[in-house]
């Protein structure tokens, strides 16, 4: 284990961040923390760093007990979601900021700021001010500045929050492939589910200062420990007294299924290749969404009569899981 | 290599840098009347000093100011006020520094008094300086016709420049650069030196030659403290004074037309300085 968070906790004033966290984050993998907005995850990130100190509980980094390291001594890689640049330097000195402080020769800095540049593909723009980048391109300067020392583990707190929408996705992507390249712990913090699932091979999700489940992409998203991260991780609704997906119900012609729920069809949303179809039964709005083909096949329209069951293959998929899971 | 990335786009980056462009109607207008402000205000005035300077010829006005009362009187104002820039420097950078970055009790209240020197009429402060420090001194300290007094009373008068410009560029800054910094293995001293001071470099240069420039012209707080001894603690502006209550016009203004032009080159340098230390890092 690369780190070993044990019995964490962190309180500012009455405001309890963390509440007794622990959390081991394997060597080499990339790890998401997930959660809501003010629920500890960036503190966690920040206590692994140094930048913070927890109240109780030890931080151990590679093996050895960093709990009382000062942030300078715990070799790790910081990138903060306003880039955090060094408005003062240009992109090359930002890069070349932590091997300076190490003295190291300057033939070597040299070479390591020209290869961490062309890492990040900024090469070009070694001689600019970080005020002539631009976001996308200022947090890749800070994520090569943060790998120059090369640290054992890289944190990034929410790096792509303040990035728009197309810029995030790209950027996304680009992690992913450089992690694969580079093979440095990393561990990210964001509160965006989508991130967390499409990058991340382990997701640590944290709500009001607890850790509710740690696990793949995959183990949250189909077997969620609890409610708050089967809706935290994605769409849900109610059918009867189960909270299910709304991807995972079927939608039959009445009198199919003795088994199944009746109700009327509400109202029909499309949203490209996604049919969004919302079922009152009895008191309840179900939520159900197919895609065009099974909704053409179903000829329904406002009013139309139904009947809803949740899909036989996920139904039988989650009694074995509960099985395993008992035994 | 095999990330790639396509958001390189050079339309990004390659924008032209340009400084404000052509007068229009409007701003001409506005242009038009900051410099007929600037005009009546500023040069015309001191266009008139000059002249007047130079009115008895370059003999007369190098005759005025190398008297070697004169020149004692502008070796000590500018020779303490430069000192006082100094001391200005470190320790406004310091009360800056903690009043921005310590909570303590009290902090209120040392905020309003440090404006104090500025909003205080300065004949009011030499009265003070003289009560504290002169021949009655309750502390026992009697700096009275001496240059400590000079000193003394530059450096009450300047006290608050250095603060007021650093206190809001130093509140500004990004915390998160400074723990990047840290986390990059840098410590405190290589942080406040390597990545707080060049910010706050132009700020201190700002307040440093507004302490400068307020030091040369100080009268109000000195004139009573330091005796006016001619050769020995007389200053510039009393020496102007005098000039004039003696009916020597030119002479005043000779010596004011040498101020003039120490000033000017000083906010030169300042400036020349102040870039050259921020663009080092």
């Amino acid at each position: 284990m690369s780190i070993e968070i044990t019995g964490v906790s962190k309180r500012f004033g009455d405001f309890v961040a963390l509440d007794d966290v622990s959390v081991s984050i394997p060597s080499g993998g990339l790890t998401a923390l997930l959660g809501p907005s003010g629920g500890g995850k960036s503190t966690l990130l920040r206590i692994i760093a140094g930048l913070e100190t927890a109240d109780t509980g030890r931080v151990q980094i590679e093996g050895v007990d960093a709990t009382n390291l000062s942030p300078q001594k715990r070799n790790v890689g910081f990138v903060f979601q306003h880039y955090a640049a060094f408005k003062h330097l240009s992109v090359a000195r930002n890069v070349a900021f932590g091997l300076e402080i190490r003295k190291k020769p300057k033939a070597e800095i040299r070479e390591r700021v020209d290869e961490l540049l062309k890492l990040v593909h900024l090469s070009q723009f070694a001689d600019r001010l970080p005020a002539q980048l631009s976001g996308g391109q200022r947090q890749r300067m800070a994520l090569a500045r943060a790998l120059a020392v090369q640290p054992s583990v890289l944190l990034l707190d929410e790096p792509f929050g303040a990035l728009d929408a197309k810029v995030r996705k790209e950027l996304r992507d680009w992690l992913r492939r450089l992690h694969d390249e580079v093979h440095v712990t990393t561990v990210f913090v964001t509160h965006d589910q989508e991130e967390a699932l499409e990058v991340a091979d382990e997701i640590v999700v944290i709500n009001e200062g607890r850790v509710e489940q740690i696990g793949s992409p995959d183990e949250l998203y189909d077997r969620p420990a609890n409610d708050f991260v089967m809706r935290f991780l994605g769409p849900v609704t109610e059918l009867g007294d189960r909270l299910v997906r709304p991807h995972d119900l079927q939608l039959l012609p009445p009198g199919s299924d003795p088994g199944a729920a009746s109700g009327l069809v509400k109202r029909i949303t499309r949203i490209g290749f996604e049919i969004r179809v919302e079922v009152a039964v009895g008191e309840q709005t179900v939520t159900v969404t197919l895609n065009r083909n099974e909704f053409l096949a179903l000829g329904l329209h406002a009013g139309s009569e139904v009947q809803v069951r949740v899909a036989p293959e996920v139904a039988g998929a989650e009694s074995r899981s509960q099985v395993v899971g008992a035994v | 290599m095999t990330t790639t990335l396509t958001s390189d786009r050079p339309a990004v980056t390659r924008r032209p840098i340009r400084h404000g462009r052509p007068l229009t109607r409007v701003s001409g207008l506005g242009f038009g009347v900051a410099m007929l402000w600037f005009s009546l205000l500023v040069l015309i005035p001191l266009t008139a000093v000059v002249v007047t300077a130079t009115t008895g010829g370059w003999a007369g006005f190098w005759e005025a100011v190398t008297t070697e009362q004169t020149l004692a009187a502008i070796e000590l104002t500018v020779g303490t006020a430069f000192a006082v820039t100094l001391v200005n420097i470190v320790i406004g950078t310091m009360i800056a520094w903690v009043l921005v970055r310590d909570r303590f009790f009290g902090k209120r209240i040392l905020e309003i008094i440090i404006d104090i020197p500025f909003a205080l009429p300065t004949i009011v402060a030499g009265l003070v300086l003289l009560s504290l420090y002169g021949p009655k001194s309750p502390l026992g300290i009697d700096i009275a016709n001496t240059r400590q007094a000079v000193f003394l009373a530059f450096l009450f008068v300047t006290l608050p420049f250095v603060v007021r410009t650093v206190q809001p560029v130093l509140a500004e800054l990004d915390r998160d650069v400074e723990e990047a910094a840290m986390s990059l293995g840098a410590s405190r001293i290589t942080v406040f030196r390597r990545i707080i001071l060049p910010s706050l470099t132009p700020a201190i240069a700002a307040g440093a030659a507004l302490s400068f420039a307020r030091g040369v012209s100080e009268y109000g707080s000195l004139v009573l403290l330091s005796g006016n001894l001619p050769n020995q603690t007389e200053v510039t502006s009393v020496r102007i004074l005098s000039s004039i209550e003696n009916d020597n016009l030119d002479s005043a203004a000779a010596v004011a037309t040498i101020l003039l032009v120490i000033s000017f080159v000083v906010l030169i340098l300042v400036d020349y300085l102040q870039r050259r230390l921020v663009r080092r890092g």
